[in-house]
Parts: structure tokens; C-alpha cells; sequence
């Protein structure tokens, strides 16, 4: 300390004053809420009907955490005297957000567009074992999804 | 129990005398537990959580040492969305840094005001990828493809949300003005000149010994960036520099970070103005077999050098992966920086290294 | 009057002022820390602006487990957050807060402030010791350094004020203080800024500086610096005891700005006001005053890092120190010659 020191501790004592009169940036969470961005991995929602029980995302997930249990149904033919149709029903589908990492894999991986990313992310629970979505919560998630964003022209 | 390296350390009147940093306390075991059973997707969402707050940035080695094996060419323009999001995932490390050091020795405000500028960054990575600090958007020979990969997803190509060329360039302003801000409210400060300058000093020769990398390296003054020397991505086309230090204390290795931000918001506008178009992702087989053979692959991370010694035998599993993280080489100098050291210092020295420790501990 | 009830008006008008406006202190720091961190702060508590936050913390650290670590030494261990906090609160005993309304006026108040003021000094090093925790002791340690080296300069700056003023009692420097003429050669208007504010310029920066190194606050707070020793003496204080160390920094806060107010700023005066307007006003005053240097101290508390245990020390020996002693030469000259 050679010089009396002052210049660095004015400009950041006028910064600092500088931004008490500012407009804050957070907000009062629980009352005001801000709208993630349309691909925010929030929560997974299922669409039952296009899910054909082909296990592809359970098998691929890393940390194997969807269980999934279905049998196949035979169901009468459409039409007067047609085949008889096998047709795969989902008993069980859940997924263990308490141990999901969000990759995306599963969604990315499922031929038949049965899965979609939600942006929803108010699920918390007070126990673990609550983390666990069966196939109605999954199915409930699916009204939130949104439309995927426009793109950037190329 | 949050993750944590011990720092242990003996100490005679304030002085400490070296340290050793028993790592393993947050061990997840990324190169062989994880890695050798997984399938080569699987992976990619792993190494995500290596150096968590950057983890686009650890994807791409890894991409690159499988594109290697399989000898395969990536679209331009994929080429220059790794590349922007690289140096958004660098610039958000290092905000990190700028706002996380200042915090180290006592000012909380950089914390808050840094914070604020890196949550657009995130923003920005949010929406192209979907996730803020674990994007997983790399994958074999291209960027992400698809949302979903069922017929209808299919057509709708996970290209850049529209406005993301916009928004990018008005939050690399907003970085540049933070920049500023910090130095004014940082940098500048007597105070912190005073715990920061001559203190820690790592001389370049014994930085290379140690295998340090990356900003701490070059505030030794050796000019040594993989993005210049052997790059993954087109870092060739672009116009930047590498901001050296001089004497390798702290106040050097924080400096260095700060222009590195302002560099890499300098990339970031380059390539948001002659980002090429064309297909986001090479033809690659929906099962992923990797030919036997073995890549070293290393990129310039935020944190130094992040390398991948990958051996396949074939298959959709990899034989064996050798993660080298740049913190875990950064950190094995502590025990000849810290000798000696005041104990207030400490904190100082430790907090300048930059060290993540999931990267530490992988 | 009786001199019991005269003895409960005083002690009622130290606790119920003082003690609101450390609450209010804490929380303006709440909402002002916020702010220049673009974060808007508190919020719930108390309805609107979250205004009983400092309340509802107060409250839940009542319901907090007491906790004594089993090797503290328990008698001092207990003890330590009452010393600290009567410390601080036996200073607001002889502040004027107008004319007729002084606790107590001593001949010797300036000299009792600075004495009674490091009585804390002896319960933060109480609680270091019996904590039985290396961070506490090494917290409580650098406290007590800290608090030996900076007491000297915060003497040394007030000294000057007593030269000036020709009185060591509070009351008579602030009388002091409205009174002084500018030797007839300045205009009448500057008599509007406080006089000392002026002529004590170095003795008001050195009281505020060494001011907040006896307060333990940012640039000077190593001894809870909480990156090196977690928390300093605290760290094993809990749930009441912790919330007695808390009220104690921000009531030593309130007695500190309150001092420098008197010493420095006319405490109670304003120009242009006297007699009984001033006995009402005054107490309106003092606390304006000393949310103003609170302020300052918030303020200076969310721009800066800390420095280190040994720049610390050099501050003061070999800066405020000497700068005081100068300080009292000339005033000492200027008083003698003129
Ligand atoms: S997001 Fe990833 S971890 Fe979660 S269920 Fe899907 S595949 Fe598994
Ligand atoms: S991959 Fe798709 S279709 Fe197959 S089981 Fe999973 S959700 Fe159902």
C-alpha cells in the first residue's frame, strides 16, 4: 500500500450503489413463476396410446430407472370375420425421478412418439418414495407439453 | 452428503506446511464402473457430470475420440454448434469463477452480479439443448438429431430454436458489460490486489512439471491452448487470442479468465455471424458398433486439458475409458504451492485453482 | 422523580430504542444487501417487503436446540453471548439523545465508551476459548488481536474530538459542536454541515475504519471469516446463544454508529433548532444519524473482499496509528494557537 488507496474501492462502492436502485432480477418465486424455455427437460409425460411396450426405453435409460410391465391382449377383429389382432396393453410404467439425470435418452430413443419432454418442474415430494410417477401421472403430464419452438432459418 | 475433497493440511504458527488433498471423498468412478458397462449414448450422459459446470464442454472429446475410431466427418454446422455452445459452457465456467473467487475471500456481490449474467448464458444453452448444466446434445456425428425419434418427431430436426442467433449475440453484450463490472468491482480493488498479488506464485516451468493446463498454465505465461494447437472443432477460422499472465499468482490466474470470457464472447459473435447451414449430423447406424482400435482424444476444456483414452473391441460398449480431467492435474501442485503459505492464503490459492470436484474426483 | 422509575424510563428508553433499531438495522441489511445484488430480498415474512423477517429469524432460532459441545467448558461456554451483548449495551448508557435526555452524563463518557466497548473483546474470546473447537479458538484469537490493535487508533481519533471540544462528557462535545463558531471568517451556512465532521475529518474516517474492525465487519471480519474458519468464535453457538451473539454484533453496530453520530455528527443537534423542539427531536435525530454511518457500514460491507490477518495488523500499526497521532498534533496546534 504505497498510495493511499481509493480508485478501485469508489468504482465498486458507486457500482454496488449503482444497482441498489436497480430493478431486481429474481422474483417472489411461489407468487410469480417464470416460463421455462419450450425444450426444458422438466418432466417426462407418457402417451399411452402410441406406447407399444417395446421396453427400447427402459433398456437404454443409464441409470435403468423406468419399469415397465405390459401382456399382450388379443382383441376382436375390426371388421366382420377379419384376423384376430394381438395388441400390446402397458400395465405398469413408471419412472423414478428420484433417480432419473434428465438425459433425454429415453425420449430420443422411442420409435413410436410415446414419450415427450414437459417443461413442468413444480413435482417435488416430501418422500423419496413419492418420487416414483406411475403411468396416470405420467399420463397427466402429457397436457402440458408444448408445442416444439419455432427454428432459426438456415 | 455433498461432495467434498479434504483439504488436509498441518500447520505451525500459521504457516502451513504442504498439504495433501486425499481425493475419492465424491468418487463415482466414471472410467470403469460407469463407463465399461454402458452403451456409447449411455456414456455421453455420464461424462456430462465429470466437470458440472461445464458440461457441454465434456462431451466433446469424448464424441470425438468415438468419431476418431469410426473415422467419421461432422457437418460444418454442427461443427459450429459445438462450438458456440463449447464457448458458452466456457464462459459460463469461468463466470462462475469470477463470481466464486471474490466470494472465497469475503465479497458476496460478484457472486450475485456474475450469477446474473450467466443465468442468460445458461438461458441460451437451454434452449438449444434443453438442459442448463447437463445438455447431453452430442452425439456420434453430428448434434442431437430429433426430439423424439418416432416418425413424426423426426422431421422436426432439433435445430436451433429460431431467435437463438439474436439472443446469443445481445447476451455476449451483456457478458462484455459484466465483464466491466467485475473489473470495476473486482479487479480494481485494492483489497483484493492485496490478498491476491505475489500470492501463490507457480513459475511456468514447474506448472508444466506438474501437468497443470489450462488458465492456470497460461498465468504462469506459457502460451500453451489446445484450441490453437490441435482443435476438434474449426477454432482455425476465428480471430482470438490467448491472454497470458506473467508472474502465475493468484491475481494472474484470475485475470486470465476474465479476458478469457471476453475472448470467448469475441468467438461466440464471430460464429454467430457466418454460421454455415447444412445437415446437423453425419450418417451414422442407429446401433452403435465401434471398430476395435484405441484414440486419445483431448480438447481444451474451461477448466485445461480433458482427454479420453478410449479402447473398443468392437461392440456397443467401450473396453475401456480413461478419463484425464484437468482439475485432478491441476490440483497435484497443492502440495508444493501451499508449502509455506500463510493459512489465510489458503483459501486464496485453493480458490484460484479453479478445481470442480466431480473433475477431481471422476 | 423517584430514582427507580427514573431508573426504568432510562433502562426502557436503552432497550426500546436501541434494540428496534438493531432489528431495523438487520433488516435494512437484509433488503439492502438484496438490492445491490439485484435480488429482491426478504418477501414473506410480516406481509408486505417481508418486514418481521428479522423477527421471524430471531423466533426461529428461539426453537433451535441449545446445543454445548460435550468438551466445551460449560459454565464459560454459557456465559460468553451475555458478556458480548451487556458490553455493547452498557455503551448506550451515556449517549445524549437530546438536551435533557441523557441515561447518564459522565465528566468521563468518552473515556467509559472506549472502556466498556472491549468488555465484548472478553466474552467473543470467552466464547473462542470454551468451544473447544480449533476454528473458535483461532476465530476468538484473531478477535482479540484484532480488537487490541484497533482500539488504540479508535482512542487516538477521539482524542481528537476531546481537544476540540475542551470535554471528555458526550454532552458538552455535542454542545460543543452548536456552538462553534468558525472564528468569525466563514460564512454562516457552513455551519449547517457539522463542524467536527469537518475539522476531524482524518479522526472521522480513522473512527469509522478502526470502527469496523471492532465490529468484526467486512473488510476487517477474519475472525468468522467463514471460509477459513467456518465461523469463527460461533461455530458452535446455537439456537439462543447464537441469536445473543447476532443481536450483539447489530446492537454494537447501533452503539458504535451512535458514538460516531455524537462525536462526529452533533448526535441529537440540528442547526437552527434549540431548547425544548431539540428534546423532542433529538432522539428522531441521533437515529437518523445513525442509520446514515449503518448505512455506510452495509454498504461497505457488500462491496469488499476481506484482508489478511497481517494486512490487518499493518492497517492499523503502521497507518491509522500514526495517522492519529498526527491528527492529535495539529489539532492540539491549531487549538493552542488560535
Ligand atoms: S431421462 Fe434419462 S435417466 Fe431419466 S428416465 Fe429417461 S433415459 Fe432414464
Ligand atoms: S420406447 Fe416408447 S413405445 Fe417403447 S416402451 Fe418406451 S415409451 Fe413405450
Amino acid at each position: 500500500m504505497a498510495v493511499l488507496p481509493y480508485k478501485g474501492l469508489r468504482t465498486g462502492m458507486l457500482l454496488t450503489l449503482k444497482t441498489l436502485f436497480k430493478k431486481p432480477v429474481t422474483i417472489n418465486y411461489p407468487l410469480e413463476k417464470e416460463t421455462p424455455v419450450p425444450r426444458a427437460r422438466g418432466v417426462i409425460a407418457l402417451d399411452t396410446e402410441a406406447c407399444t411396450v417395446c421396453m427400447l426405453c427402459a433398456r437404454e435409460c443409464p441409470d435403468w430407472c423406468i419399469y415397465i410391465e405390459g401382456h399382450k391382449q388379443e382383441e376382436p377383429p375390426a371388421k366382420e370375420g377379419g384376423r384376430v389382432r394381438t395388441r400390446a396393453t402397458l400395465d405398469r410404467f413408471d419412472i423414478d425421478y428420484a433417480l432419473c439425470m434428465y438425459c433425454g435418452i429415453c425420449v430420443e430413443v422411442c420409435p413410436f412418439d410415446a414419450l415427450f419432454w414437459s417443461p413442468d418442474y413444480e413435482y417435488s415430494e416430501f418422500g423419496i418414495s413419492d418420487m416414483l410417477h406411475d403411468k396416470d401421472r405420467l399420463t397427466y403430464w402429457l397436457s402440458t407439453v408444448p408445442d416444439p419452438p419455432a427454428l432459426e432459418k438456415q | 452428503m455433498p461432495p467434498r475433497t479434504r483439504k488436509a493440511t498441518t500447520s505451525d504458527r500459521d504457516r502451513s506446511s504442504g498439504g495433501h488433498a486425499p481425493v475419492g471423498c465424491c468418487r463415482i468412478d466414471r472410467d470403469r464402473d460407469a463407463a465399461e458397462v454402458r452403451t456409447y449414448p449411455q456414456i455421453i450422459a455420464l461424462v456430462n457430470r465429470i466437470d458440472w459446470v461445464s458440461g457441454f464442454a465434456n462431451e466433446i472429446p469424448f464424441v470425438g475420440a468415438i468419431e476418431k475410431l469410426l473415422d467419421i466427418e461432422v457437418p460444418e454446422r454442427a461443427q459450429y454448434i459445438r462450438l458456440i455452445l463449447t464457448e458458452l459452457a466456457r464462459i459460463s465456467s469461468h463466470l462462475v469463477f469470477a463470481s466464486s473467487y471474490p466470494l472465497e475471500l469475503g465479497a458476496s456481490t460478484p457472486l450475485m452480479h456474475a450469477m446474473r449474467e450467466r443465468e442468460h448464458v445458461l438461458e441460451l444453452l437451454e434452449s438449444v439443448t434443453g438442459g442448463r448444466f447437463h445438455p447431453n446434445f452430442n452425439r456420434v456425428g453430428g448434434v442431437k438429431p430429433a426430439a423424439g425419434g418416432g416418425s413424426t418427431m423426426k422431421k422436426l430436426t432439433q435445430d436451433l430454436p429460431a431467435g437463438f442467433l439474436a439472443a446469443a449475440d445481445a447476451a455476449m453484450h451483456n457478458v462484455l458489460d459484466i465483464c466491466d463490472d467485475i473489473d470495476r468491482l473486482v479487479t480494481g480493488n485494492e483489497l483484493f490486489l492485496a490478498r491476491t498479488v505475489g500470492v501463490g506464485e507457480i513459475p511456468g516451468a514447474k506448472a508444466i512439471e506438474y501437468g497443470v493446463t489450462g488458465p492456470n498454465l497460461r498465468a504462469s505465461g506459457v502460451k500453451f491452448d489446445l484450441r490453437k494447437v490441435e482443435s476438434l472443432l474449426p477454432y482455425d477460422q476465428f480471430d482470438f487470442e490467448i491472454p497470458v499472465g506473467n508472474n502465475g499468482d493468484c491475481f494472474d490466474r484470475y485475470v486470465v479468465r476474465i479476458q478469457e470470457i471476453r475472448q470467448a464472447a469475441g468467438i461466440v459473435r464471430q460464429a454467430i455471424a457466418k454460421i454455415p447451414s447444412g445437415p446437423l449430423r453425419a450418417k451414422v447406424p442407429r446401433i452403435l458398433k465401434v471398430p476395435p482400435g484405441e484414440a486419445y482424444v483431448r480438447a481444451e476444456n474451461p477448466k485445461g486439458e480433458m482427454g479420453y483414452y478410449l479402447i473398443s473391441e468392437g461392440g456397443r460398449i467401450p473396453y475401456r475409458l480413461k478419463i484425464r480431467s484437468a482439475s485432478f492435474s491441476n490440483l497435484s501442485i497443492l502440495p508444493w504451492v501451499l508449502e509455506g503459505a500463510l493459512i489465510p492464503d489458503l483459501v486464496a490459492i485453493l480458490g484460484s485453482l479453479d478445481f470442480v470436484l466431480g473433475d477431481v474426483d471422476r | 422523580m423517584n430514582f427507580w422509575l427514573l431508573l426504568l424510563v432510562k433502562v426502557g428508553l436503552v432497550l426500546g430504542v436501541m434494540m428496534p433499531g438493531a432489528l431495523v438495522i438487520i433488516f435494512g441489511e437484509l433488503k439492502i444487501s438484496a438490492h445491490m445484488q439485484s435480488r429482491i430480498g426478504p418477501y414473506f415474512a410480516g406481509g408486505r417487503f417481508g418486514w418481521a423477517q428479522p423477527l421471524a429469524d430471531g423466533l426461529k432460532f428461539l426453537q433451535k436446540e441449545d446445543l454445548v459441545p460435550a468438551d466445551a467448558d460449560r459454565t464459560v461456554y454459557k456465559l460468553a453471548p451475555y458478556v458480548v451483548l451487556m458490553g455493547t449495551l452498557a455503551t448506550f448508557v451515556i449517549i445524549p439523545f437530546s438536551p435533557d435526555l441523557v441515561p447518564r452524563d459522565l465528566d468521563l463518557g468518552v473515556f467509559y465508551v472506549l472502556a466498556v466497548s472491549s468488555l465484548s473483546t472478553l466474552g467473543v474470546l470467552m466464547a473462542g476459548w470454551s468451544s473447544a473447537n480449533k476454528y473458535s479458538l483461532m476465530g476468538g484469537l484473531r478477535a482479540a488481536a484484532q480488537l487490541i490493535a484497533y482500539e488504540l487508533p479508535l482512542v487516538l481519533a477521539v482524542i481528537g474530538v476531546a481537544i476540540q471540544a475542551g470535554s471528555l462528557s458526550l454532552n458538552d462535545i455535542v454542545t460543543a459542536q452548536a456552538s462553534w463558531q468558525w472564528f468569525n471568517v466563514a460564512p454562516e451556512w457552513l455551519n449547517v454541515i457539522s463542524p467536527f465532521m469537518i475539522l476531524q475529518v482524518v479522526g472521522l474516517t480513522i473512527f469509522l475504519i478502526a470502527s469496523l474492525a471492532e465490529l468484526s465487519r467486512i473488510p476487517f471480519d477474519m475472525p468468522i471469516a467463514e471460509s477459513e474458519l467456518t465461523m469463527g468464535y460461533l461455530t458452535e453457538y446455537s439456537g439462543m446463544r447464537f441469536t445473543m451473539f447476532f443481536l450483539g454484533e447489530y446492537a454494537g453496530l447501533v452503539s458504535m454508529a451512535a458514538i460516531a453520530a455524537t462525536l462526529f455528527l452533533g448526535g441529537y443537534w440540528v442547526p437552527g433548532l434549540d431548547g425544548d423542539v431539540l428534546n423532542f427531536v433529538g432522539p428522531v435525530v441521533l437515529l437518523s444519524k445513525v442509520m446514515i454511518i449503518a448505512f455506510l457500514f452495509i454498504w461497505l460491507r457488500w462491496t469488499f473482499p476481506r484482508l489478511r490477518e497481517d494486512q490487518l495488523q499493518t492497517l492499523a500499526w503502521k497507518w491509522l496509528i500514526p495517522a492519529g497521532l498526527a491528527n492529535i498534533l495539529v489539532t492540539a496546534f491549531f487549538r493552542v494557537v488560535f
